[in-house]
């Protein structure tokens, strides 16, 4: 993965296969502690205390499709390179967290790339889903909410119409990190 | 802080008026892109950005862009699945912007296959 924002991608795409309704992704740094966060939580199906000790070994996967699962140590390995860790709690039938901390001024932390292309991608591939999305980043912020968009498009469009992708995309232009 | 504008939303809702917004349900292609943790390191998402700059030059209301997880031939991605109503669906592997571009024109909007960039035409399932 070239870029943070690919990670994320990723790993949400987990929490869709989880049976996940909302999906809540937080991006967040602590200058003064040198930290980025990203942190992920879904109210999917969940794991217990042992999947979540495995799921981070690319051999344990639910997938049928192929017997490996990289998503997980793939942004452990991010998370490591930099000083950070992944850090994963679950709970059946709660959902689960996935919290990855970077040490943001690190010369091995990936940039955060286009974090518009992720969400807009998981908004189309999952139109029936919500997502929340908030960062704070320095000067920028950004919230989206698509159950407020829902509500407010009131059913007259489908909120993965292109014209609300792009109005979508468009919040998130140059604001790279 | 940068949110979305209700203002924006309601022009949006506005300009759609009158238009039978066929996107909702029922629809002609059904476009998906294969975005397993293969098909995102290979560049799945960029295809995705590709095929929506492309429905959004066609104007078209009956296609539906989507995706989906792993199709098990994660040496072949990244891969879309483009399925025409009523005709076999057709899985096509190893592509690039300039490929999906080619497949726009020709499969989705003009309905015939490219047969070069296929790896099958008609698999068993479509995800």
């Amino acid at each position: 993965m070239q870029d943070l924002s690919l990670h994320i991608l990723d790993i949400v795409e987990n929490a869709t296969k989880a049976g996940a309704t909302l999906i809540e992704i937080d991006i967040s740094e602590d200058i003064s502690q040198d930290l980025l966060q990203i942190t992920i939580k879904d109210n999917g199906r969940g794991m217990d205390a042992e999947m979540v000790q495995g799921v981070k070994d690319p051999f344990v996967t639910t997938r049928t499709t192929r017997r490996v699962g990289m998503g997980l140590p793939l942004l452990e390995q991010a998370a490591k390179e930099t000083g950070g860790d992944l850090r994963i709690t679950s709970e059946r039938g709660e959902g689960t967290t996935v919290v990855a901390a970077f040490q943001e001024s690190h010369i091995d932390r990936r940039p955060l790339g286009d974090m518009g292309a992720t969400l807009t991608t998981l908004i189309m591939g999952n139109p029936d889903l919500d997502f929340v999305y908030t960062s704070n980043l320095g000067e920028d912020e950004i919230e989206i909410d698509t159950r407020s968009i829902r509500t407010e498009l009131n059913d007259t469009i489908s909120i993965s119409d292109p014209a609300v992708i792009r109005l979508i995309q468009d919040l998130f232009r140059k604001k790279e990190v | 802080m940068a949110k979305l504008k209700v203002e924006d939303l309601k022009r949006i809702k506005e300009s759609m008026k009158g238009t039978v917004n066929l996107r909702q349900g029922d629809y002609r292609v059904k476009v998906t892109v294969h975005m397993g943790t293969c098909g995102i390191a290979a560049g799945a998402r960029t295809l995705m950005s590709t095929l929506l700059d492309k429905l959004e030059q066609s104007g078209a209301t009956d296609i539906i862009l989507t995706s989906s997880g792993c199709a098990g031939l994660c040496n072949h991605e990244p891969m879309i699945t483009v399925e025409v109503k009523d005709s076999a669906p057709v899985k096509y592997v190893n592509l690039d912007p300039d490929k999906v571009i080619k497949i726009f024109d020709e499969h989705v909007s003009g309905g015939h296959p490219v047969a070069d960039y296929a790896l099958s035409v008609g698999s068993e399932t479509t995800y």
